[in-house]
């Protein structure tokens, strides 16, 4: 590269530090201080009070991520090995759900959950239920795979449009079966796409609050929801916000910083 | 009979003449809208003034079902765009408020929340010259606890809480707010999702006032919220139309004036007051002190206040007005509602939240959001395994990287 190409990135630069790198300092400003601007860490203690949310939240997008590799994986092998004219079509299918607003989406699972819907009508035409779906940790799981299965499915697919198909003939010619092919070759070559992918879905998931407040009946109480309550809501507390949000973000770190070794790692592997 | 006819005739002219004497003609905006004609109604016409008027959601007569659409009225009659958005709750009011994030010119809080911002001279005094219809609210609205002097509001609609019930999913008709603590209804509750009308409930039941003293007092109103929770379905707002007409929950509690549209679309519904009391709130009209605007968002005021539109709001929002100008001209239905109007009986039981002492205020928040996380499963075994992930996760991230150093040496 020459040296003027650098020059290029100064807008995003610019960007960054402006709205991303000061509001990070001013967060961790209001995290560490109490209303008068003293310093005090009584705000991260009173974090710790709110632990069963957090190990909520977390559970239940670890869930959210689990079930959406297990059902991008297959989606996103298959799209990569059809012709290039159909894996447009196929690729514009899986991203029409999020041409859809996003509340409308969740609303939408609203009714159809609820105890009149048409999903427990249906199943009283069986003589089965009603069930009780709406309000419960299942649902949120639900609202949670549902929005963010995508962008599991999308990083998916790209990484493995690189899997070049003779890889998978060589490995099945030199006498490995169905699931040796997958977990020797398949897998380890889409370590990078897993990663992007789990990043993407787990990062939104954890910290979501709209998600949990329509289809959690505001009784599954995640992080977001706690967040959103200090800033928006009946708690009017931007320190107490400021610090849960830093502790989510340090937490979301070290779920990161595993996956992304674990990138690394492999990849040494297969290069 | 003749003669009597001409005698009568002879008056209305006597009386018309007057009449235009004093009062200029009522200028006709719409069909169903004409306001005084006293009034310099278009003096900010042409000037490009635009009004953010701040309400709450599904508060004003939009012009859906066939209703008047109010702003579009006062837009055509005045010349002043109107942007209008709407909250929730007087928190999340309050909160963007506070950020500055954005600047309203009109805004339409709840009374205890009234009290709040003048306390924290967030409210712009008003001008009650600009005001003239404000002489329509009724002698027992004005000087009200929230702001004694009257100095800063003009009160819009007021309402009382109770209970909204499904007739074919309960055995007994509820009649008191201890009924929402009754285990039959496991699962078909509706609470509120806001924290002063949740904790009025609990203190109702408890036989507490609705304005805590002391912090005490609170935590132990707040521990009555726990023990239901278990019971409760869904903490709600305005999603308790869908759910109360779609048939959900067996029972919820909201505002009366949202209970006759609720009952209105779903006949099995009935409300009931709860024999404890309840909450009478008063929704004010107020500019906050950062308008930019402070004349025309009074013009907006004064207009929300002529008896037409004050009508075709109460008639379509359902809410008790404050003016008997305004309830002479509803329709029978209406004007004679138990739920919008109740008897002086009930009236009396009513009580009015007040502004809590900072203290106070503080500990309510910190004992709702623990209130709202509360799991009665006890997770707290949950964040134990929680942390020792973490430190299980930290541990074995470190060692890879040593490993890979090490490997990296050869």
């Amino acid at each position: 590269m020459k040296q003027y190409d650098k020059r290029l990135a100064a807008p995003y630069l610019v960007w960054m530090a402006l709205f991303t790198v000061i509001p990070l300092l001013i967060v961790c400003y209001y995290a560490l201080t109490d209303g008068e601007g003293h310093l005090t860490l009584a705000n991260l203690v009173s974090v710790s009070g709110y632990g069963s949310v957090f190990a909520r939240s977390l559970l239940l997008a670890m869930i959210a991520t689990v079930i959406c590799l297990v059902i991008a994986f297959p989606v996103g092998y298959f799209l990569s090995r059809l012709r290039v004219n159909k894996q447009r079509i196929m690729q514009m299918l899986v991203m029409l759900p999020m041409w859809m607003n996003f509340l409308l989406r969740t609303y939408a699972w609203m009714g159809l959950l609820s105890i009149n819907g048409p999903i427990n009508t249906l199943l009283g035409l069986f003589g089965l239920g009603p069930f009780n779906m709406l309000n419960t940790a299942g649902a949120v799981v639900l609202g949670m795979v549902y929005n963010y299965v995508p962008y599991m499915i999308l990083p998916l697919y790209t990484s493995m449009t690189k899997i070049d198909q003779s890889i998978v003939e060589a490995a099945q010619d030199l006498g490995a079966n169905t699931t040796q092919t997958l977990f020797r070759v398949l897998i380890p070559m889409s370590v990078p796409g897993i990663c992007t992918g789990i990043t993407m879905v787990f990062v939104p998931a954890v910290s979501t609050f709209v998600i949990s407040r329509m289809l959690g009946g505001g009784s599954n109480l995640l992080i977001g929801d706690l967040i959103e309550m200090q800033f928006l809501g009946n708690s009017y507390n931007l320190n107490v916000g400021s610090a849960m949000s830093l502790v989510l973000m340090i937490i979301v770190l070290l779920c990161m910083s595993f996956t992304s070794s674990f990138d690394e790692d492999e990849m040494e592997g297969v290069s | 009979m003749k003669r009597l006819f001409a005698f009568l005739s002879a008056l209305v002219l006597a009386a018309a003449c007057t009449g235009t004497a004093l009062a200029a003609e009522p200028i006709q905006v719409t069909d169903d809208i004409s306001v005084s004609g006293d009034y310099d109604w278009t003096r900010f016409a042409g000037q490009n003034i635009t009004l953010n008027v701040y309400n709450w959601g599904e508060y004003i007569s939009s012009g859906s079902d066939g209703s008047v659409d109010v702003v579009a009225a006062f837009e055509e009659l005045t010349g002043i765009h109107v942007n209008y958005t709407t909250f929730d709750s007087n928190e999340s009011m309050y909160a963007k408020l506070k950020s500055g994030a954005a600047s309203y010119d009109v805004i339409i809080p709840s009374d205890y929340m009234v009290a709040k911002m003048i306390d924290e001279e967030m409210l712009l005094p008003l001008n009650y010259d600009n005001i003239p219809n404000f002489a329509l609210i009724d002698e027992q609205y004005r000087n009200p606890d929230y702001d004694p002097e009257n100095a800063y509001t003009v009160p819009y609609m007021l309402c009382t809480t109770g209970i909204i019930y499904n007739t074919t999913m309960v055995d007994q008709a509820p009649t008191s707010w201890a009924d929402l603590w009754d285990e039959q209804y496991a699962g078909n509750i509706l609470m509120f999702n806001n924290s002063r009308d949740a904790y009025a409930i609990a203190a109702f039941k408890e036989g507490k006032s609705v304005n805590p003293a002391t912090t005490d007092e609170v935590d132990e109103v707040m521990e009555q919220l726990k023990t239901q929770k278990p019971l409760v379905q869904a903490y709600v707002m305005d999603e308790i139309f869908d759910k109360m007409i779609g048939g959900e929950a067996a029972i919820g509690v909201y505002y009366s004036g949202d209970a006759i549209t609720m009952i209105g679309d779903n006949p099995d519904l009935a409300w009931v007051f709860p024999e404890e009391g309840s909450v009478l709130s008063v929704d004010c009209m107020c500019i906050p002190a950062t308008s930019q605007n402070q004349e025309a968002a009074e013009m907006f005021i004064n207009f929300m206040c002529e008896v037409d539109v004050g009508t075709a709001n109460a008639e379509y929002i359902g809410y008790t007005t404050p003016s008997t100008a305004v309830w002479e001209q509803l329709d029978d239905e209406l004007k004679y509602s138990e739920i919008a109007y109740p008897s002086e009986e009930i009236a009396a039981k009513e009580q009015v939240f007040t502004a809590l002492s900072e203290e106070v205020n503080s500990e309510l928040d910190v004992k709702w959001s623990e209130m709202k996380s509360y799991d009665e499963g006890g997770s707290g075994y949950l964040f134990l395994l929680l942390l020792l992930a973490m430190v299980v996760l930290a541990c074995f991230n470190i060692w890879r990287k040593m490993r890979r150093k090490v490997r990296n040496m050869y």
